[in-house]
């Protein structure tokens, strides 16, 4: 382990540590590194991502139709890892669409177009000029509202970064710029020497560093002298040159080799006392404290063989790459291919409308014939020249093997998760297997059986728990049952005694009465006793006579009424709804000869227990059977009429409803006589009903029995179909 | 028949040291494994969907155990079978297709308007993922549900769809990649 | 219409070094002046056999990857399947009989290569499986190497060659046991065969080697392929082909053994240098342990694989039934590559200090 005061001293000495592997790719820079960094001219579009960094993205605070200056924030960064997004001119908000996104899937993202108004007029800047005496909170604050986020390629939050939780030895400032081509780096330094210092010294302040060390690769001569020309009369500030190979730029690695640390596994560098910052990064601190201008814009390169001018230019976010290959004038060849990033980690352009965003350094179109693309692959011999050139000594043979395989306990086991996806061993591969490939499928496949993993585990527990609780009401239900039974049992034998008294009082009282009766029918009229009963059984015979007769002509006169109100269109059976009728009004006649006190409740009943009749009746002639108690049940519950009341009823008018509308869906295609003859069916029983009845809890009593009737029908003639 | 009787005694002599032995390493080293049940369940996507014909991932897991076919769950796919194989020992075989085909994964989705709060569905899922009382619009939590399908059909209104949940992983693949004209 | 690549392509987008094809015919070249120096001291029957091996080594290929509805054309193209005809070819006798050559090498091919998958996943290097396959089903015929052709009664052409492999005597009627009559009429094997032979008679390597079948430092003629196969491997390792690994810890390993034993015992033992340039060491040492396919591929376990084939070779000479042990110690090495590469397993970047 190495103490405190060693790490520093080490770094003092300038002593340098190696990386295992490495490649030595062809670099290519001079073709972009020439010239002073030229200013993109105006688009007329510019799309803005509101997430162009890791992260959550933050809410939208503009809306179509919204003008908008320069650098007038777009978004309101949410809690936790976010950031704002900016406008980069000034302009109208033509839309927030999705559109293709600057990720190698291209995946579209929320994005919003901006029409530049040609004027590219700003907003009042926000410095903070007394920037080292303001806290830390402060500076935070303001580099979260500026969008700064890491201008590396990852695109990580700086707020964050220039947070550290920890106390920090060494803040290295990343000017290594491994990848070939990408020059972006190495011209801001030539040209922006002092606002680099200036950004340091921000950071400094923020971050608290015993030394900062300044890693630039020694391929770039220039911007080594210019930063050390600047960095005299700082003492805590160095510049350390590395040897010029890929890929030292990686943080992890830079750290290996300038201080021959490794930051352990699942750690940060924070852990080891190490803050790294792009060099690029430091240039947009600087801009956003000293000068008060929010991250809108950055260096690009824009390089590549088929590239007839090459050069680095400021950029504004969010203008689409298309015009930018239109300023610096590509001559595609046959299958160009377009790369955001560097040959060895950036991705194919497949939509030139991509938009630059925060992390977009280098816009590559290369020629087939200095680039070479992969061939076809072929089968893996293991040559291990993948393992000796990987820079954090995985065996990519191995993991292709398990890739293959997707065994993911030996993926995990020989560390896939390591794997920086630098690209060297899918470029030094004599197979010409496309490695890196394969480890990101296996990476997110593996994400996703984790994910799975943890999802069907939850099933599972939610699974048992509720299995456990059933069992559990189960036992309850049961328990309550017994208790319940012998309650009753002991109210029964408490009833018995009771009742015995009563029918022992009763007796009594009948024997009394007896006597009386005796001794006055002997003495008064004898002859009338048989008599009497019978004319009161012929009263009440005629009393139900009449209710039947009532009922009878009620209902035809509905029946005719209907017909004649209501001349359905659907309808092409006139004689079904008559048959149901005369079944219905049956099934009356049958329960008034039953029911012998005809009240005004009973006569509701009656309706309803018709209204399940006519339902019966419709289904019996449908071949329906087996739905037939469940009306009569639900009905039967339905009795009581009160608010409940209503809302069953407009349940049951929905199921109708869904059924119908389903059953339309699906019977388009069906012969017509068979929708048309159940549609005809129902309207006539239903209004009949209302007609019929006059108190309103009826009428929603006869519309539910209607509308279930009608769901049932549908239902089963949907199943018979599907028979 | 002396050297008959020395073979006999000198096996006999064997069978019992190996035996003893055996006896002995099995009570000593024995591995302190999950019962089978367990282990076949923690390979069972846990959908609780019942295609396999039981009542659940457990009840098929144990299934499995008493030397039931190992190609019946159509939700854990070709990649379950190849676990289960290898668990069991034996030689992974295509799904069996009477139990369904395996399918995108999907979470099931309420048209809140047309629910009529029946509570059916709620009774239906296996893992309780559906929330509601009774008349009162029922919802489903996506993050819960397991996409069994088991709440569909007891709907009274057909309100349920299966919707494929939408993945947010993307697998690097290189599928359907237009192709763009320059000039 | 220009436009843009269709194709989606992970990172990196380029590529450098050598492909598969230029890595097996870049082996096959430096073979060379190896083969050379074999045709200079062993005449045409090396041509021959290089001739007919590789022209059996395709057509099995070919055979093979038809049945397994594999592509043909591409496959062949990337010259696997030569280059194993070729190691075969310059490991067996040059007059041997041409079906010596037909089933070592279809062996060879069909079953040590293509029945275990194909190019790279054999587990054995398929040259040295068939080689020991003959050596083992025909000692004899395998045995029969020629003398040295400048230590020969007969002078052997082309057309001689052609027919001793092919019908077993030359256009003259000699059989290739009479070729190999010296001018003594004794017949002569192979130094390192007559080593051994001459240990077992109880004469001391002084003694033996006076014979005019040892030179300067191994056996006459067999120095030069040495050299040879030397000069071809150190060529390989300047294009990256093979790393240095490998053929040092075979050499390094053979040489330290051999210069123990003979300063114990320096009447039964060759010479470390003799030892290194006489059979086939620097032939496995640079072309044969050194198969990426079936040997170990990380750093570490490559000095391992290389060490055991230097001291299996030591071994089986000194103390084994053949008088050279290359296709033995190779195979057994082999053997032994999951177990060496499981084990030598580099320390990932942030895993140190951490099993």
């Amino acid at each position: 382990m190495h103490s405190e005061l060693s790490l520093i001293e080490q770094m003092r000495s300038g002593k340098l540590w190696d990386i295992p592997g490495g490649i030595h790719p062809p670099e290519r820079k001079s073709l972009s590194n020439t010239s002073p960094i030229d200013i993109a001219p105006l688009s007329p579009i510019y799309y803005v991502p509101i997430k162009q960094h890791i992260g959550n993205e933050g809410d939208l605070i503009v809306s179509v139709g919204d003008r908008v200056l320069a650098g007038q924030p777009l978004t309101n960064p949410k809690e936790g890892l976010s950031l704002p997004v900016h406008a980069p001119t000034s302009g109208l908000i033509k839309d927030i669409i999705l559109h293709v996104s600057a990720h190698p899937s291209g995946k579209p993202e929320t994005t919003v177009v901006l029409e530049s108004d040609g004027e590219n007029i700003a907003i009042a800047n926000q410095p903070i000029p007394d920037w080292q005496n303001k806290p830390n909170s402060e500076l935070i604050a303001h580099l979260k509202s500026m969008g700064i986020a890491g201008l590396g390629g990852a695109g990580f939050p700086t707020y964050i970064k220039a947070n550290p939780t920890k106390n920090v030895e060494l803040l290295i400032i990343n000017a290594v710029e491994c990848e070939p081509y990408i020059t972006a780096d190495d011209v801001l330094m030539r040209h922006y020497a002092q606002e680099i210092i200036q950004g340091i010294e921000v950071l400094q302040h923020m971050v608290k560093p015993e030394l900062v060390v300044i890693a630039i690769e020694d391929n770039k001569p220039e911007a080594i002298s210019a930063i050390e020309k600047v960095i005299v009369d700082h003492k805590h500030i160095e510049v350390r040159v590395v040897p010029t190979k890929y890929p030292s730029g990686g943080e992890k690695q830079l750290i290996q080799i300038l201080t021959g640390l490794e930051v352990p596994n699942q750690s940060i560098p924070a852990d080891i006392g190490i803050v790294m910052q792009n060099i690029g990064t430091c240039f947009a601190i600087k801009k956003a404290v000293i000068d008060g201008e929010a991250l809108i814009e950055r260096v690009v390169t824009i390089t590549g063989e088929s590239i007839s001018r090459p050069q680095n230019l400021w950029v504004k976010l969010g203008a689409p790459i298309s015009d930018l290959l239109t300023h610096c004038g590509l001559v595609p060849e046959q299958d160009q291919r377009l790369i955001m990033g560097g040959p060895m980690m950036g991705f194919n352009i497949m939509d030139i409308m991509m938009p630059v965003v925060k992390s977009t350094n280098c816009i590559l179109a290369p020629s087939e014939y200095l680039l070479p693309s992969r061939g076809v692959e072929q089968a893996c011999i293991r040559c291990s020249l993948c393992a000796d050139a990987c820079p954090v000594n995985l065996l990519p043979q191995q993991l292709l093997w398990f890739s293959k395989a997707k065994d993911h306990d030996k993926l995990e086991e020989y560390n896939l998760a390591d794997c920086i996806e630098c690209g060297v061993c899918s470029y030094v591969c004599p197979s010409q297997i496309p490695l890196v490939q394969y480890y990101r499928t296996s990476k997110v496949e593996i994400k996703q059986a984790k994910e799975d993993k943890i999802k069907s585990d939850k099933a599972k527990e939610r699974f048992e728990a509720r299995q456990e609780r059933l069992e559990r009401d189960k036992q309850a239900r049961l328990q309550r049952h017994k208790e319940s039974a012998e309650k009753r049992k002991k109210a029964l034998e408490k009833d018995n005694s009771a009742k015995d008294k009563i029918a022992a009082a009763l007796a009594r009282a009948k024997a009394k009465k007896n006597e009386l009766a005796g001794t006055t029918a002997e003495v008064e009229n004898k002859t009338s006793e048989a008599n009497i009963p019978e004319v009161k059984t012929t009263d009440t015979q005629d009393r139900v006579a009449a209710a039947i007769a009532r009922a009878k002509a009620k209902k035809q006169q509905a029946a005719l009424n209907s017909d004649e109100t209501k001349p359905d269109k659907t309808r092409t059976d006139d004689t079904k709804p008559k048959d149901i009728k005369a079944k219905g009004t049956e099934v009356v006649e049958e329960k008034v000869q039953t029911t012998e006190p005809v009240s005004a409740e009973q006569a509701k009943k009656d309706k309803v227990a018709a209204a399940i009749a006519r339902a019966k009746a419709k289904k019996l002639k449908e071949a329906v059977e087996p739905a037939v108690s469940n009306v009569e049940e639900k009905e039967q519950t339905s009795d009581p009429v009160s608010a409940e009341q209503v809302k069953k009823d407009k349940v049951a008018a929905a199921i109708a409803r869904a059924k119908a509308k389903k059953l339309k869906e699906t019977n388009e295609t069906e012969p017509k006589t068979d929708n048309t003859s159940s549609e005809s069916i129902v309207p006539p029983v239903s209004e009949q009903m209302s007609t019929d009845s006059k108190t309103p809890e009826q009428i929603k009593k006869d519309k539910v029995a209607a509308a279930i009737a009608r769901a049932k029908a549908k239902k089963q003639k949907d199943q018979g179909e599907q028979k | 028949m002396y050297t008959l009787l020395i073979a006999l005694g000198a096996l006999v002599a064997l069978t019992i040291i190996f035996g003893a032995v055996l006896g002995f390493a099995s009570v000593k080293f024995k591995v302190e494994a999950d019962p089978l049940v367990e282990q076949i369940d923690n390979l069972l996507p846990q959908t609780q969907c019942g295609q396999c014909g039981y009542p659940g991932c457990k009840p098929y897991a144990e299934a499995i155990a008493n030397g039931d076919d190992i190609n019946k769950c159509p939700p854990g796919g070709e990649a379950t079978i190849k676990q289960l194989a290898d668990l069991m020992g034996v030689d992974a075989k295509p799904l069996d297709s009477a139990h369904g085909e395996e399918d995108v994964k999907k979470v099931a989705f309420i048209r809140e308007d047309e629910c009529i709060g029946c509570t059916k569905c709620i009774q239906a899922c296996p893992v309780d993922a559906i929330m509601g009382a009774s008349k009162v619009m029922h919802t489903v939590i996506i993050d819960e549900c397991t996409g069994c399908d088991l709440c569909v059909e007891p709907c009274p209104v057909d309100c349920i769809d299966m919707v494929p949940l939408n993945d947010t992983n993307w697998k690097w693949d290189t599928l359907a990649i237009p192709v763009k004209n320059v000039n | 219409m220009k436009r843009l690549t269709n194709l989606f392509v992970s990172s990196p987008h380029s590529r450098a070094g050598l492909t598969t094809n230029q890595v097996m015919r870049a082996v096959c070249y430096a073979c060379l002046p190896g083969v050379a120096a074999q045709v200079y001291f062993f005449g045409w029957g090396v041509m021959v056999q290089i001739f007919l091996c590789i022209l059996v080594a395709l057509i099995s290929e070919a055979i093979i990857l038809t049945l397994r509805e594999k592509p043909v054309r591409a496959t062949l193209a990337d010259g696997s399947a030569m280059l194993t005809g070729l190691l075969i070819a310059v490991s067996i006798p040059p007059l041997a009989p041409w079906w010596i050559s037909v089933i070592g090498v279809s062996f060879a091919i069909i079953i040590v290569k293509q029945l275990y998958g194909g190019l790279g996943f054999n587990l054995f290097n398929p040259a040295m499986a068939g080689y020991v396959v003959l050596l083992i089903s025909f000692p004899v015929a395998m045995t029969n190497w020629m003398p040295v052709q400048q230590l020969m009664t007969y002078d052997i052409s082309l057309l001689d060659s052609i027919a001793a492999v092919f019908t077993d005597f030359t256009q003259d009627g000699y059989s290739v046991t009479q070729l190999r009559m010296a001018v003594d009429g004794i017949t002569m094997a192979t130094p390192l065969d007559n080593f051994k032979t001459q240990i077992d008679l109880g004469l001391t390597a002084s003694e033996i080697t006076n014979s005019p079948i040892y030179g300067q430092y191994g056996g006459t003629g067999w120095e030069w392929v040495n050299l040879g196969y030397l000069v071809g491997g150190l060529l390989l390792l300047k294009q990256g082909v093979i790393r240095w690994h490998i053929p040092l810890a075979v050499i390094a390993s053979l040489f330290t053994l051999t210069l123990i034993s003979y300063s114990i015992t320096p009447d039964l033992t060759l010479t470390p240098m003799a030892t290194l340039f006489s059979g086939a060491t620097m032939f496995a040492a640079f072309f044969i342990a050194t198969d990426p396919i079936s040997s170990s591929t990380t750093i570490k376990g490559r000095l391992i694989f290389g060490a055991i084939v230097g001291a299996l070779i030591f071994m089986i000479r000194e103390w084994g039934g053949y008088p050279d042990g290359v296709a033995f110690a190779v195979l057994l090495a082999n053997l032994g590559v999951p177990l060496i590469d499981y084990y030598t397993k580099p320390t990932v970047y942030g895993h140190k200090g951490k099993a």
